[in-house]
């Protein structure tokens, strides 16, 4: 199965060198998840405040700036990976440096084209609605 | 099976006992079944262990096929219901999922008898599993009992929903009665269970001997006409014995693995105040070294607000007092109505009444069980005249 690690976190105030930390922090989760090939994807973000907001309403496109939802935690970037099952992602999503400070919400990957998985399921009785 | 044969003796009773009258002593003879059923088990699994290895000594090839596969039929059985217990208290699901999952699977309650326990409309509650049942399927909240080293925090959720329900059945949060007999005998019955499956893990032997423990006040909380009664005004006669030996033999066989945990502390509490035949011969010193162990390891303010009971009753309420006037002012227990009802108490007993009456009056509009409510509010009118 895919899922997302959506990286949510409180921008702080950072000195040079703790940005260095910051950025090997997360060259090593990276060497890491690619050792494991877990690693299908990812991207860091610009701030929220270089963000702009899109609608179209009635066939006008309405442009704003800044971010979807003004929150204290900030979007800040994404992983894609693949894991057997929500244990095994939660264990990479705990690994991202950003997870000690802030969020990292995991979700699974809306999966249209594949059949569901056979291995590891739970019983009839619990997954069946 | 011994889980089916308590199950189905539970279940039968459920349906029975409204029409036929409560048996005298209703926890005690599923407990005793339970217990005998549970033992015989484990003998008979343990036996066959032995069996099976001398066996597979004396002839390797030969026997290892039948020992070894009854061996697994009856492993099997028992690592399902361990990946149940653990599927259904997964942290991805919101509490009173987990809760919900829990009594449908493995307490085999039907939806309308949990929406009833709950005070739940039934379809509330049946969209609740439906959600839950989704979100596993979803998410892929894989069907396993957790790898070794993640078993500590996850048995930590299942013991989280087990004290739930039983606390839900023993001092519902909302109506009149206090309580509700099929929570509290299902949460014992799964309490049972777990360690029949996971024996010799010392908070799962803790919570089994905290709800043995409470559950032995059941008969003693409220009068005939509903009323609360606290524990020092309790009939300790009426206290159930058998509850109250088997919870001290399973606490001692926890404190001998010597890994002391928040369960076990809390039914160490509880043991100590099962032990005085009087509420005044309580060993409230004792009690308080206690929750000074809890809170060291859970710095709730709840265990704290208990402690500063604990040491009003050992060293006298003008001691506790600025403790939880300070606990108060931390802001941890707003809207918390016991905060106010222990502070009228310590208010009362200084003699200060116009003040009590006051703090009386907050806990009572704060309370959610109609009983205490009740309670409070008449505290409040003896301390006005």
């Amino acid at each position: 199965m895919r899922y997302a690690l959506l990286i949510y976190v409180q921008p702080w105030e950072t000195t040079p060198e703790q940005d260095n930390q910051v950025m090997e922090a997360y060259n090593a989760f990276g060497r890491e998840a690619m050792a494991a090939d877990v690693m299908r994807g990812g991207e860091a973000l610009n701030e929220a405040k270089t963000a702009t907001s899109v609608r179209v309403r009635d066939g006008k496109t309405l442009v704003t700036d800044g971010p979807f939802a003004e929150t204290k935690e900030e979007f800040g970037g994404f992983y894609l990976i693949e894991a057997a099952n929500l244990d095994e992602a939660i264990k990479w999503a705990a690994k991202i440096p950003g997870a000690t400070r802030g969020t990292v919400e995991v979700r699974p990957v809306a999966d249209m084209a594949s059949a569901p998985d056979e291995t590891n399921q739970a019983p009839a009785g619990i997954a069946a609605g | 099976m011994a889980e089916e044969s308590v199950q189905d003796a539970f279940i039968s009773a459920l349906e029975h006992w409204p029409s036929e009258g409560l048996p005298p002593n209703p926890g005690a003879w599923i407990a005793t079944t339970a217990r005998r059923k549970a033992i015989d088990r484990l003998r008979r699994t343990r036996n066959l262990a032995r069996k099976v290895e001398a066996l597979a000594a004396l002839t390797p090839d030969a026997d290892e096929g039948i020992g070894g596969a009854t061996m697994e039929a009856g492993n099997a059985i028992e690592d399902d219901r361990l990946r149940l217990i653990f599927t259904c208290c997964h942290p991805a699901l919101a509490i009173d999922a987990q809760v919900a999952l829990t009594l449908r699977l493995l307490g085999g309650l039907r939806t309308p008898e949990i929406a009833r326990a709950f005070l739940l409309p039934e379809v509330t509650l049946a969209q609740r599993l439906v959600r839950a049942k989704k979100k596993i399927r979803d998410a892929g909240i894989p069907y396993v009992v957790p790898p070794h080293d993640e078993l500590p925090a996850r048995l930590e959720a299942v013991l989280r929903v087990l004290y739930l329900v039983f606390n839900e059945g023993y001092s519902a949060t909302s109506g009149a009665t206090i309580v509700r007999r099929a929570l509290t005998g299902e949460a014992i019955r799964l309490a049972r269970v777990l360690n029949s499956l996971l024996p010799d893990e010392p908070e799962a032997l803790g919570l089994l001997a905290l709800l043995l423990l409470q559950d032995s006040r059941r008969d003693a909380r409220q009068s005939p006409t509903g009323e609360l009664i606290l524990l020092a005004d309790q009939d300790r006669s009426s206290w159930d014995r058998g509850r109250i030996d088997e919870g001290l033999a399973v606490l001692d066989r926890a404190a001998f693995l010597g890994a002391p945990g928040p369960y076990q502390l809390q039914a160490a509490i509880a043991a100590v105040h099962v032990q005085a035949p009087r509420p005044e011969e309580t060993d409230w010193a004792r009690i308080v070294l206690l929750y000074d162990r809890l809170l060291a390891i859970n710095d709730s303010p709840i265990v704290a607000l208990n402690r500063t009971v604990a040491i009003s009753m050992a060293r006298g309420p003008a001691e506790a007092l600025p403790i939880i006037d300070e606990l108060r002012d931390s802001g941890g227990l707003d809207g918390y109505y016991l905060l106010h009802s222990t502070r009228a108490e310590l208010l009362r007993r200084l003699g200060r009444r116009d003040e009590a009456a006051v703090e009386y009056g907050q806990a009572a509009a704060l309370a959610t069980n109609e009983a205490e409510r009740q309670f409070l509010e008449r505290r409040r009118a003896s301390l006005i005249d």
